[in-house]
């Protein structure tokens, strides 16, 4: 066998874990470290399949939190990393991801979410970890996160995580679910060319000139990699421009702040929505994943019956896109938000809208996708009220 | 007390060398020993095993209030290098001097 | 004789000198041993990395003047595994604390040696937790008292070069911090070694272990090194066992060669693609064909 192609281009039959492993083999991701668990073991599996083909790293380490520990080592080396888990992996890794935002690190982790908490059930959905997506290492941070709804988006999501990993250095997180993970549909590669790819600002200019932590205009300092002579100093502690650490309140402030200003004051370049009949709509549906798919379909009955219903699909869950939800507040009745847990990202939706229109939880916690007439007879009560 | 405090202070970092110039000149040892004051942090080890005795603790402190060593007989040093491989704080070191002519 | 800088200083972060140790730790001595070592082997230091995860000893990532990652806590081994196979062509250095790798970090050194990576791994036991203030250890001697044994330890502590030789290192030293220059060797050594090398430097903690057990200061447990070290190369590692104020077993307990997890893999793939690894495994046989 010789070098296989990185970009398989054409027209696939993919599950979406698979086709996350080919979006991130088409968005330069050479280096993957994993521990196997369900549902996202595929993702591992194609990649210990793939990599070697093109001259890539593949290792499945002793657990989680050396996956991600390996996945940020191998960053630092300068080559693109990434790690896929579930939920109690995902656990597991929280204080690396901590330790990843603080040293803007970038990388990608990929959670196929499955109902829990604790074990809960490996082989059924759930979008359980959205907020732990969102809080869970410890302290001050803000993070991206992106929701893919099908095979096709777990391809072309996984290649925009590595984009925004590498323009704000940072860990980027793909919150997937198991129905995502194992669908099987359609997906299209297109032409290498075609693919974008944004990769990390490098410094290039004299050693003595250069501090690690020093950020341009867009609060994002250009990065190095080991080896490369500029003999780095990275550390988790509160540091400094030079990467010294510092017990000064000022530098904590100075540091910390600027960690979630790169992310608040990029936030439009980062959140993406889809959004249908919300023009005109009295009350929108807000979902995400899977729950997307089921919501659109209770949309179509909706809007079959004669109701003005809008949908509304997070693609980036965090940062929240809290402007398009206040805005919609003023127009809106009220917002409809089906998840598969008990009571997430609805918090969100319920805070922006602040009062001006009700938002109306569809909770389940996981094991089953809601069924779309359970979300439709929740709108027609909207209506009725 | 007080003066001999603010003098090391004023010295900073700097190079003390530990015996008069003169003696200097006079001995044939074959290394010269620097301490970085402000760095020592008292714990005697190059007193202790330098095979030659050729240091000893001072009644001297440094500005952060450490106990420092001194040279006491230079003339014994043989650029062994003990007290510099042993020393855990980078302070003190020995400086190769080539022998006199024997 | 103008010198004010001390001639390690350019291998250094002088800046940040002095150091945050304590009066008498060993660590520095150790620090410096290693920055020796690397000194003396001459391998381009652009490309020699330090990793440590967290504590006392873990600080030496922020003191040399070397690419330095001072990761979380316990997951140096595993950080330097992802550096290492990312780029090959560094030198992955990790130093790091008894607690940090053989605790909370336990089950990456094991696996580490197992794999047989291509990584040196230098741990100062000071049979304490120091950073936090003297809590006991994996490595901590029966009996011993510390602030969460205070009526003494009864956990058996680990034999590190037993733990680490048993898991597959090919390479294991013990040392203390009075034996600089057999340290030095033994870093060089390790450097120098393909594969998992291990050396446990013993290092005095006169803050968190010595005082509470009324073992005097740091200059007495030098003595004490001095004096109740017996050097065995090759002695069984599992006979190195360590117990309070008894004979300290020390050298070089492993040197063996097997093959590193980097080799072992590039030979397996060998068989299904031609490049990049058969060519990288041609290159190695005539390589070791031109030395032989």
């Amino acid at each position: 066998m010789k070098r296989g192609p990185a970009v398989l281009t054409g027209v696939h039959f993919f599950n979406g874990d698979v086709a996350c492993a080919e979006g991130a083999l088409a968005a330069g991701c050479r280096f993957f470290a994993g521990y196997p668990i369900t549902p996202a073991t595929e993702i591992a599996e194609r990649m210990a399949e793939r990599l070697p083909e093109i001259g890539g790293t593949f290792i499945q380490m002793e657990d989680e939190i050396a996956s991600l520990s390996a996945v940020l080592g191998a960053s630092w080396a300068g080559v693109k990393a990434m790690t896929a888990t579930s939920g109690p992996g995902f656990s597991l890794m929280m204080e690396n991801l901590g330790f990843g935002y603080m040293t803007e690190t970038p990388c990608v982790i990929v959670n196929v979410q499955r109902g829990g908490p604790s074990t809960g059930l490996p082989t059924l959905v759930g979008q359980g970890d959205m907020m732990q997506a969102r809080w869970g290492s410890h302290g001050d941070y803000e993070t991206i996160v992106l929701a893919p709804s099908s095979a096709q988006e777990m391809f072309d999501l996984t290649i925009a995580a590595f984009n925004l990993s590498e323009k704000y250095r940072l860990p980027v997180l793909l919150l997937s679910d198991a129905v995502i993970g194992h669908i099987t549909e359609r997906v299209v590669i297109p032409a290498e060319e075609e693919i974008p790819i944004v990769n990390r600002k490098k410094f290039a200019g004299p050693r003595e000139a250069y501090l690690p932590y020093l950020p341009d205009e867009d609060l994002v300092p250009p990065m190095v990699a080991a080896g490369e002579g500029y003999r780095v100093y990275i550390t988790g502690l509160t540091h400094d421009e030079r990467g010294y650490p510092s017990t000064s309140p000022e530098v904590q402030e100075r540091l910390v702040r600027r960690l979630v200003e790169k992310i608040r004051r990029n936030a439009r370049d980062i959140i993406r929505m889809e959004e249908r009949g919300v023009e005109d709509a009295e009350v929108v549906l807000v979902a995400y994943g899977i729950s997307a798919r089921v919501a659109y379909r209770a949309m179509e009955l909706a809007r079959a019956a004669g109701r003005r219903v809008g949908w509304l699909r997070l693609i980036t869950v965090w940062p929240f896109p809290e402007e398009r939800i206040r805005d919609l507040a003023t127009r809106v009745r009220a917002f409809i938000v089906p998840e598969l847990n008990l009571g997430q990202i609805v918090r969100e939706v319920e805070r922006c809208a602040a009062g001006r229109a009700r938002t109306i939880p569809v909770l389940r916690p996981g094991g089953a996708v809601h069924d779309p007439r359970e979300i439709l007879a929740i709108i027609e009560e909207t209506f009725h009220d | 007390m007080f003066e001999e405090l603010k003098r090391m202070e004023s010295t900073g970092m700097k190079t003390e060398p530990a015996v008069p110039a003169q003696s200097r000149a006079a001995r044939r040892s074959h290394g010269h020993v620097f301490l970085l004051a402000e760095r020592c942090k008292g714990c005697r080890f190059c007193v202790e095993f330098c095979p030659r005795q050729v240091l000893a603790m001072s009644d001297r402190f440094n500005s952060k209030g450490y106990h420092i060593p001194i040279v006491i007989a230079e003339e014994r040093c043989t650029d062994c290098k003990m007290c510099e491989l042993l020393c855990p704080e980078f302070a003190i070191y020995v400086v190769r001097i080539e022998g006199e002519e024997r | 004789m103008t010198e004010a800088q001390h001639p390690l200083d350019h291998l250094l972060r002088a800046d940040r000198l002095p150091h945050i140790w304590c009066p008498g730790c060993g660590i520095g001595i150790a620090m410096r041993c290693l920055v020796l070592a690397l000194e003396e082997l001459g391998r381009p230091l652009d490309r020699v990395v330090v990793v440590s995860g967290i504590g006392c000893s873990a600080r030496v990532a922020g003191y040399v003047r070397l690419d330095g990652f001072h990761t979380t806590h316990g997951r140096a081994i595993p950080f330097a595994t992802g550096l290492k196979l990312a780029n090959p062509d560094l030198t992955v250095i990790v130093f790091s604390g008894d607690g940090d790798l053989a605790a909370i970090g336990g089950n990456h050194l094991i696996h580490a040696a197992r794999r047989n990576l291509d990584l040196t791994v230098i741990c100062v036991n000071n049979f304490i937790y120091g950073m936090t203030g003297g809590q006991f250890g994996p490595t901590t001697p029966l009996a011993a008292r510390s602030t969460t044994t205070p009526y003494g330890n009864f956990e058996p502590p680990f034999n590190l070069p037993a733990l680490v030789a048993a898991s597959g290192a090919v390479y294991v030293a013990r040392w203390t911090v009075f034996h600089v220059r057999r340290l030095i060797a033994a870093f060089q050594e390790a450097i120098a070694k393909k594969g998992f090398s291990f050396v446990e430097v013993l290092s005095p903690c006169p803050t968190g272990y010595l005082r509470r057990n009324k073992l005097g200061e740091a200059l007495e447990m030098m003595r004490y090194f001095k004096a109740q070290s017996e050097i065995r190369h090759g002695a069984d590692p599992a006979e190195a066992g360590i117990e309070m104020g008894g004979k300290l077993i020390l050298g070089k307990f492993v040197d063996i060669e097997r093959p590193t997890y980097q080799e072992r893999m590039r030979k397996q793939l060998a068989m299904f693609f031609i490049e990049p690894y058969a060519e990288k495994v041609r290159e190695e046989i005539e390589a070791e064909e031109v030395e032989s």
